[in-house]
């Protein structure tokens, strides 16, 4: 192509400046109750995402990170304050209808991976799109099979995760996040099991989603040198965020 | 998304072969004993060779008498008080008298046979649906002549003569008499207590004196009302002529009992008579009894694959929350672990169903009751497969719903609570 027919088809760069928010968190509060003792995981946070943006979240181990993840994700309720998803509140979701964006809107990448052990690596992947009205078997198959490309398992795909090493672990759980070709992926520490190189490809992986199908992309991270790839970094300590 | 459910259960069920296989032991096992209790009761009590229509069948075979001083005796009713109060009752289509069956020695050659020997009346072979090889039943004109002709069956046919084609006109020697075979007919199942035989004779043909007036004998009446909902017109007709029974001591005897019953309920009255005095045919609480104890023996195992599959659910509690963390509702998780569920049920249905089936063929094959042959029925394949599904639905429905309610967060954690 080109590169002065560029300029002007560069949709995907339209949509990753424009400044609707894609993600708001308003007052969020998050304690954690156990029996003997209580944990303020996230203390009045305010935060906004915009729509394509690709922000790193660091800080300390037990700042609350993944508590921030889990309730952009909509995997779990805040104690407090409101969360919006598409400028719309998320207390207003019907359990289906939460099924339904957690299914079109977000892939979750977790910390711990998260397979389910007892599927085919191939079979892992399928997931959110097993949970798409209309996704034939045919197709499931087929954008599993590219987001396995993507991630370079395409020889893996017949194994079970416990036959994988941790990299090749991550690597499913990414792709499995990208299969459904979502609008925000949410990233808890992506790169933390890849060694240095399969780290730069995974996060060149993100950066090419984030500017050429405007994927907006919140990612936890301990390493700064891929924190500083991204277009606004978040610092949290101890539940709140300092800069 | 049915097909990539059952996709999916059947990968589980593999993969996770030790859990699979206790819980199919379970369903399976449990499922055989059933059953084969079933085919047992059936065989039994159901419709069946030669006793075919036996819901229009009622049986006075179990005589109680209640003594002033508090004792009992219960024996079968002598033939004349079957002949004299019970013969001639009106609502009937036909009544039948026959003695119970002995064994009796009879000689071939040197070597000795033990025969079941039945003495028996004309109205038996058309009350009962025989199904003859060759010749025919014994007839009116036999019994009144007190003729020495003789029905048995194809083995007795085939140990006595060694064949069963052509035995008719040869003599048997029964109880160092000899009889005229007049008719061959199928092998009848030592379970069919009432028309069960080796060879039938007539009963005039019978040392016994016919005439003597006691009240206990060695005899049973077969009734065969007109329709099976006439049987009740027929019982009422049957306990007002018990009430005109004379007493034969009235100074000792206080009361006696005979009833028409069915087939089972002769038995349950047996059974239930501490608890009915004879009084009632005792189904008020057999029934109760029986279906609490059918209930308990399925709910056992029903309550431990619920126990299973809450642990085994709780365990998958991560894999719920990846399920919904990416587009699961509790619905589709519900629907998932019941198809999964029913599948593994379905599948220890059959296997019980097979097992069921082999334990019968060993069964049958054992020759344990003679010429016994245990089948399993649409009937009782049906009612398998209720039992089965219900099961899949019991333990299956509670904790999926249970799971299926959780936060992603929370399931992600294992913290099923
Ligand atoms: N389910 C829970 N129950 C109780 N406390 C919890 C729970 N989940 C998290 N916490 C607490 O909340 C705080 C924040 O946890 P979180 O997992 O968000 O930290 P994090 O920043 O992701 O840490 P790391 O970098 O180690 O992953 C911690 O103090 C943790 O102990
Ligand atoms: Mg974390």
């Amino acid at each position: 192509m080109e590169p002065t027919l560029t300029a002007p088809h560069a949709t995907a760069d339209l949509i990753s400046r424009n400044n609707t928010p894609m993600i708001r968190l308003i007052d969020i509060e998050k304690v954690y109750q156990t029996d003997t003792i209580e944990t303020v995981a996230l203390n009045r946070v305010n935060l906004t995402i915009n729509r394509g943006e690709f922000v790193s979240v660091m800080g300390p181990s037990g700042c609350g990170k993944s508590t921030l993840l889990s309730l952009m994700g909509l995997l779990d309720e805040p104690s407090g304050g409101t969360i919006e998803i598409d400028g719309r509140a998320v207390t207003s979701y019907s359990d289906k209808e939460l099924a339904r964006v957690r299914n079109q809107k977000i892939g979750f990448i977790f910390q711990s991976f998260h397979l389910i052990n007892d599927l085919s690596v191939l079979d892992n992947v399928e997931l959110p799109l097993l949970y798409r009205a209309g996704t034939s078997g045919k197709e499931r198959r087929q954008l599993a099979l590219a987001a396995l490309e993507k991630v370079g398992l395409s020889a893996r795909t017949k194994h079970f995760p416990s036959q994988l090493s941790g990299g090749q672990r991550q690597r499913v759980a990414i792709a499995r996040a990208l299969a459904g070709t979502p609008e925000i992926i949410l990233a808890d520490e992506p790169t933390g099991n890849l060694d240095s190189v399969m780290g730069e490809e995974i996060m060149d992986l993100l950066l090419g989603l984030h500017r050429h199908e405007g994927t907006t992309i919140v990612m936890v991270t301990h390493d700064e040198n891929m924190a500083h790839k991204t277009e606004r970094l978040i610092r949290f300590f101890d539940g709140s965020q300092v800069s | 998304m049915l097909l990539s459910y059952l996709k999916l259960a059947w990968k589980v069920l593999l993969r996770r072969k030790f859990f699979t296989f206790i819980s199919l032991f379970g369903i399976s096992f449990t499922l055989m004993v059933l059953l084969v209790v079933v085919a047992f009761f059936d065989h039994a009590f159901g419709a069946h060779y030669p006793e075919t229509r036996i819901d229009r069948m009622v049986f006075a075979q179990f005589l109680h008498v209640k003594f002033k001083d508090g004792g009992n005796m219960n024996t079968p009713p002598s033939y004349h008080l079957l002949d004299k109060y019970v013969r001639p009752l009106r609502t009937p289509e036909r009544v039948a008298i026959a003695s119970n069956f002995h064994a009796t020695p009879s000689y071939v050659g040197n070597r000795k046979l033990d025969l079941d020997l039945r003495y028996t009346d004309a109205n038996f072979w058309q009350i009962l649906d025989f199904h003859f090889l060759e010749g025919k039943a014994i007839q009116e004109a036999d019994v009144k002549a007190a003729a020495r002709v003789a029905v048995i069956n194809q083995a007795t046919a085939r140990q006595y003569f060694g064949t069963d084609h052509g035995v008719v006109g040869r003599t048997i020697a029964v109880n160092q008499l000899g009889y005229r075979v007049t008719g061959v007919v199928e092998d009848v199942p030592a379970m069919r207590l009432a028309s069960y035989a080796d060879v039938w004779v007539p009963i005039t043909t019978s040392p016994d004196d016919l005439q003597k007036t006691d009240l206990n004998g060695d005899y049973l009446g077969i009734i065969l009302a007109k329709s099976a909902e006439d049987v009740p017109a027929v019982q009422a007709e049957f306990e007002q002529a018990m009430k005109r029974v004379p007493l034969t001591d009235p100074k000792t005897m206080d009361h006696l009992d005979l009833h028409a019953d069915k087939l089972f309920t002769a038995f349950a009255r047996q059974l239930t008579s501490p608890l009915t005095e004879y009084k009632s045919d005792g189904m008020e609480y057999l029934v109760p009894i029986l279906g609490g104890l059918a209930l308990l023996f399925m709910l056992l195992p029903a309550l431990n694959l619920v126990n299973i599959n809450v642990s085994r659910i709780m365990e998958r509690s991560s894999e719920i929350g990846v399920r919904k963390a990416f587009g699961a509702t509790g619905g589709k998780l519900v629907g998932q672990f019941l198809v999964e569920n029913i599948f593994l049920t379905l599948l220890g249905g059959v296997v019980g169903l097979v097992l069921a089936y082999i334990a019968l063929q060993v069964i049958s094959g054992a020759q344990l009751l003679a010429y016994a042959h245990f089948e399993l029925n649409g009937r009782i394949f049906a009612w398998a497969l209720l039992v089965t599904v219900f099961f899949g639905v019991l333990s299956g429905v509670y904790p999926a719903f249970k799971m299926s309610r959780l936060h992603p967060a929370q399931a992600l954690k294992g913290s099923g609570k």
